[in-house]
């Protein structure tokens, strides 16, 4: 048995080794936070600021180059086609993906297995290797410098992994409940429609946060299929604003801000959605 | 794109394998790979087993160090670039290098043997927090019973770590080996973003050297033949992998 002041002892040990993990867990927060709060800094100031005290808080913030990039008719046109492809390629997704995770979970075809690998193929090899064919065969169809053009290959990338994750989550729900349905009545569509989605919610969630993100972040489809001005997404046109004003940095600083904004609100409310997606899709894949 | 003319055999291939930048390439990449595997995912798996554990604020924990993983690789290149300007007066980070004394600011970007290094903390950055996520999520798998009936046979905090966290966590460090590696193998926008893979090719990798070829030479057949080159070192990668840790899977 210890006695008390041995106890006492391993008491205080654990109390400095909870402080030491507070101090270190604090100490990678700052150090992860502080690219991003610097930035927001540089972003609320003039370039004279900028020059003269670059990193000291912005205080009274200079809203000149928030406004100044808000006023550019291109930032908005960025934004718009973002949010088409997010939102298309997400729609198409979900839909496209759940119709296939149930097949390949509910409904006995010769070969599935065999498909069903087929489409996990996708999970081994990252768009970047594919980008070159992609293109040729995106121009052949004459949907370059069209938005259609990269909704398509974005869902289709997209599809290997949240088949993966929606079908794991059908092949979890009994076949009894199959049963019950069909002796009500209910057909595989209807079975499909009524009962599992509902039921898959939180997968389709967190199927569709992923590919919110995915989209959104997404340069190099954009990158190789859209030149015209007007349809560049976010992440291009940034892209190509920092080759453009390159030397003013309290400029891009307020671009760069603006365009992590919205990224970082949707994470804040999505955070448990994208996190399931994520790890689900990553340990089952 | 019309039928194969001037069809010229393995030439490109021939031609990839003497090419000493794509060689720097591939090196690039392995030095990549071998820096996360040996330096990112135990950070990761490290910062997962202190915030696993029961502790007051862990949400914000786990929030702030996923954070980087949502902005995209446009955002994260280009907001590095301007902090790793080689100037103090315009890079944080070589201001905060002039405030510590003995050390010196330096072009990271623009030098040949620090620029690799400034890219992987920058990855590191990015990506330690999804990596996180995974052993956090590994970590809420292992039956509490097993840790419960070890806790009971007396084992200290070391051992439960080596003989039953690590063993049963064994799936999910495969898992990120796995996403590591595929990652390391395909990066590009932010290494496009910071340095179009120089100076002098120093920090190359194979996406930057493809597209380089594809889109910016316009040499679409020697592109191909990269790409077809990376294609086969990831499906390679990825079935050899598979098969090799095909047993090791922990069924819970």
């Amino acid at each position: 048995m210890l006695n008390d002041s041995s106890k006492k002892r391993m008491k205080f040990k654990e109390y400095i080794l909870v402080i030491f993990k507070y101090i270190f867990l604090t100490l990678v927060a700052i150090l992860i936070l502080t690219p991003i709060v610097i930035i927001a800094f540089g972003a609320l100031k003039t370039r004279g600021e900028f020059v003269t005290n670059p990193y000291i808080p912005p205080i009274p913030p200079n809203l000149g180059n928030i406004i100044r990039i808000l006023k550019m008719p291109i930032f908005w046109y960025m934004i718009r086609n973002s949010l088409v492809i997010m939102v298309s390629t997400t729609v198409g997704v979900v839909i496209v993906a759940s119709l296939a995770a149930f097949v390949f979970s509910r409904v006995r075809i010769r070969g599935k297995n065999i498909l069903f690998n087929f489409f996990t193929l996708g999970l081994m090899f990252p768009v970047t290797i594919a980008i070159l064919p992609i293109f040729l065969m995106v121009r052949q169809v004459g949907l370059t410098n069209n938005l259609i053009g990269v909704i398509l290959v974005q869902t289709a990338f997209q599809l290997s992994i949240s088949i993966v994750i929606l079908r794991n989550f059908f092949m979890d729900i009994p076949s009894e409940l199959q049963d019950a349905a069909s002796i009500d009545g209910c057909n595989t569509f209807g079975f499909l429609w009524r009962i599992l989605m509902p039921l898959a919610r939180p997968s389709l969630a967190a199927v569709a946060a992923l590919a919110v993100v995915t989209s959104w972040n997404d340069l190099v489809i954009p990158l190789v299929l859209i030149d015209k001005e007007k349809l560049w997404t976010l992440p291009l046109g940034t892209m190509q604003f920092q080759g453009q004003y390159g030397m003013d940095y309290s400029l891009i600083s307020a671009f760069l801000l603006l365009s992590a904004i919205p990224a970082i609100i949707f994470y804040l409310f999505a955070e448990r959605q994208l996190v399931s997606g994520l790890t689900a899709g990553a340990i089952k894949g | 794109m019309g039928p194969a003319v001037d069809f010229i055999g393995l030439q490109n291939f021939k031609r990839i394998f003497t090419d000493q930048v794509f060689m720097k390439a591939i090196g690039n990449a392995l030095l990549i790979i071998v820096l996360s595997l040996g330096v990112q995912l135990p950070m990761a798996m490290a910062l997962a087993i202190m915030i696993g554990q029961k502790i007051r604020g862990r949400a914000f924990y786990r929030t702030v160090f996923f954070m980087p993983y949502v902005l995209s690789e446009v955002i994260t290149g280009i907001m590095w670039l301007i902090l790793y300007n080689p100037e103090p007066k315009r890079g944080f980070i070589n201001a905060v290098l002039e405030f510590i004394p003995g050390l010196k600011p330096q072009a990271w970007l623009g030098d040949t043997r620090l620029v690799l290094l400034a890219i992987f903390v920058v990855l590191t950055w990015k990506y330690i927090g999804f990596h996180m996520l995974l052993y956090i999520t590994g970590l809420q798998n292992i039956p509490r019973d097993i840790e419960e009936a070890a806790l009971i046979d007396g084992v200290n905090k070391r051992q439960m770590l080596t003989n039953i966290t690590l063993p049963l966590l064994l799936g999910t460090i495969r898992t990120s080996v796995y996403l590591s590696v595929l990652g390391s193998l395909q990066i590009f926008a932010l290494v496009w973003l910071m340095t179009k893979g120089g100076p002098v090719n120093a920090s190359e990798v194979l996406s930057t050297y493809m597209y380089r070829y594809s889109f910016v030479r316009f040499e679409l057949g020697y592109g191909s033949a990269v790409a077809i080159i990376m294609l086969i070192i990831s499906l390679t990668f990825s079935i050899i992998y598979r098969y090799l840790t095909r047993k090791t899977e922990y069924v819970a």
